[in-house]
């Protein structure tokens, strides 16, 4: 036999010749490991379903929101100041540079009555670059065109929700809908998106120019068309933060606020909220995984008592060894080689269980779970490394034991 | 460590030829084991010194004594001190592993010259008194030392046994010139030797030449 292989041939019959002690010691090991594996997994694949489903929705949008009203101290809700306009959108749309489209709308709220159907909807006046923004898709008919904007034409197109609401089970296309004071006809119906923050599904969509025919659509003091939300995309990813930096000196100076005043709008990035909620999910994943490490400690501790057991136990063998002409050295690794090769063992085991929780816990549909390798590899390197921790005493005991009294002992 | 010293030995001179079959007498409690025990590098002593093939060995780290057991001292124990759980064959190799390095052939050689080739792979708790002793004479005989140390060899063994086992070892001796140390309450075996040595008290109260 190689001469390397020998002490871990030896630790192989150790553990084998005491095959109960040896897996519940494991035990201990493979439910810590099992649990980091698990619990990672379930964070790891909510981190991803999250970015995928800000993926769908478009990583490269960027938003621009008006900022609060303040009059005499009194602080109104982020977004009730009427400080952006449609002009704000050209100026952005011509004057900085990476942008792909631009999208500002006006949203407000209309009494939408079908037949005997009456609901009160979410209405947005949108220009035709909304789809193009929001990467929106039909389920039928067209969106909203060039033509239908500069005209002012009175179509519509609806959210997957709203048009399971007012036309269940009848195809909307074509049909007449009462808005406000207004008759629209329904040209398309967009794919559902699911739902988030941001969702078109509960929204009826026609053109600003319309919408402006239909209610008094607010100007600024300087006479210039005030709208919701300026939505744009960023043709290169990465100048992403740049086309911000860039928006917020153009809207400055449009805006004419001096030096030390707050903005009167806000630019936030689709990329900016995904790093922060997967920063997030992040913390809690690691948090998760420091709990589940804890109970692998423990799992140590009891590898290291059963190592002190067998050391006691064994106190005769090591004397006939010491004996043979084992030094300290080989009796230390004997037994420290043993204690890992019982975590490595565990470690494996807890892997694979591990995955098996998550593997079903995705099956089952109760959570999406990614086991990535980084973390098989930490767990299993970690239980090899607790057993190397946690056996370091044990096997220095044993190195230290005096062969004549060791020989002596029952 | 909190234990009383106790002074076993006093005044010892002894020497023990290369090639020479010596046998330890004395009654419990006399030194016998601790001279064996000295002799065998398991120990060393307080004060005094112990010159093993010429070379002073008293004054070695355990360490070192571990190397000159493995490559020098073969030991022979009244209890055998096989290991259970292993093999015949695995518990002679045993005996190679810190000498070297484990030898399968070897072994079984070893194994053969005490004619106990046909049960390589029995544990010896499927081995009879005598057959384990055997297994323990081809452990310390594998890797060929210069000195084999006997404790008590026989005092396990019925009368019949233990005569195997005392002839095993004398062969040893004549066919191999291994120096041989033996232990031994029985007159009988010492007579086979060729020199007795009389321990009392800690020290040699006799020697006889056969």
């Amino acid at each position: 036999m190689k001469k390397w292989l020998e002490p871990l041939a030896s630790a192989w019959v150790g553990v084998v010749t005491h095959k109960l002690r040896s897996s519940l010691t494991i035990l201990g090991i493979v439910i810590g490991v099992a649990a980091v594996i698990a619990l990672m997994s379930i964070g790891r694949g909510a981190e991803a379903s999250i970015i995928s489903s800000i993926e769908t929705l478009g990583s490269d949008l960027v938003f621009i929101r008006p900022g609060a009203t303040s009059y005499g101290g009194v602080t109104g809700a982020a977004g009730s100041a009427a400080s952006l306009t449609l002009e704000d959108a050209a100026a952005i749309s011509e004057q900085v540079p990476y942008i792909a489209s631009v999208a500002p709308f006006y949203a407000t709220q209309l009494q939408i009555v079908v037949g005997a159907q009456n609901m009160r909807a979410s209405v947005r006046g949108i220009t035709p670059e909304y789809q193009q923004a929001y990467k929106l898709e039909m389920t039928g008919g067209a969106f909203i065109s060039e033509h239908d904007y500069q005209r002012g034409a009175r179509v519509a197109v609806l959210g997957s929700n709203v048009k399971e609401t007012l036309f269940e089970g009848v195809d909307p296309l074509g049909q007449q809908v009462r808005m406000g004071s207004n008759v629209v006809r329904i040209i398309g119906v967009l794919e559902s998106k699911g739902e988030s923050m941001i969702s078109p599904d509960d929204v009826i969509f026609i053109p600003l120019t319309t919408l402006q025919q239909m209610v008094a659509q607010p100007r600024t003091s300087s006479g210039e068309r005030v709208v919701s939300v300026i939505t744009l995309t960023v043709s290169e990813q990465e100048h992403a933060s740049y086309v911000v930096d860039e928006i917020t000196s153009l809207l400055r100076s449009r805006h004419q606020l001096g030096p030390g005043v707050d903005d009167d709008f806000n630019v936030t990035s689709m990329e900016e909220i995904s790093t922060m909620l997967s920063e997030t999910i992040g913390t809690m994943t690691l948090l998760l995984g420091a709990i589940a490490a804890i109970s692998l400690l423990v799992g140590g501790i009891g590898v290291m008592n059963i190592m002190l057991v067998s050391v006691l136990e064994r106190t005769r063998e090591i004397g006939i060894r010491k004996a043979l002409g084992a030094r300290e050295r080989d009796i230390w690794i004997q037994f420290l080689i043993e204690a890992s090769f019982l975590t490595l063992a565990g470690g494996i085991i807890g892997v694979i269980v591990g995955w098996l929780v998550s593997y079903f816990v995705n099956n089952m549909g109760l959570m999406t779970t990614v086991v990535s390798a980084d973390i098989v590899v930490l767990a299993v390197s970690v239980s090899v490394g607790i057993g190397l921790f946690f056996g370091f005493y044990p096997a220095w005991n044993a190195s230290r034991l005096n062969p004549i009294e060791a020989l002596r002992s029952e | 460590m909190g234990k009383r010293e106790l002074t076993v030995l006093r005044g010892i001179s002894l020497n023990i030829e290369k090639g020479e079959l010596v046998a330890i007498m004395g009654p419990s409690g006399s030194g016998k084991t601790t001279i064996l025990n000295l002799v065998g590098c398991l120990d060393t002593p307080t004060a005094g010194n112990y010159y093993l093939e010429g070379r002073e060995v008293s004054r070695l780290s355990s360490g070192e004594l571990a190397q000159v057991r493995g490559q020098k001292v073969g030991f022979v124990f009244q209890t055998f001190n096989l290991l259970p759980r292993l093999s015949a064959l695995a518990n002679v190799d045993l005996g190679l592993r810190y000498s070297g390095g484990g030898d399968s052939r070897r072994a079984m050689e070893a194994l053969d010259r005490v004619g106990l080739s046909d049960r390589a792979n029995h544990r010896p708790t499927e081995l009879s008194g005598g057959e384990q002793q055997r297994v323990a004479i081809a452990r310390a005989l594998a890797k060929n030392p210069p000195l084999i140390l006997a404790d008590e060899p026989t005092g396990n063994l019925d009368s019949r046994a233990g005569e195997e086992i005392i002839s095993i070892l004398t062969s040893l001796h004549s066919e191999q010139g291994i120096t041989l140390v033996i232990v031994t309450h029985d007159a009988n075996i010492a007579h086979r030797c060729q020199r007795i040595i009389h321990f009392k008290d800690g020290q040699v109260v006799a020697e006889e030449k056969i």
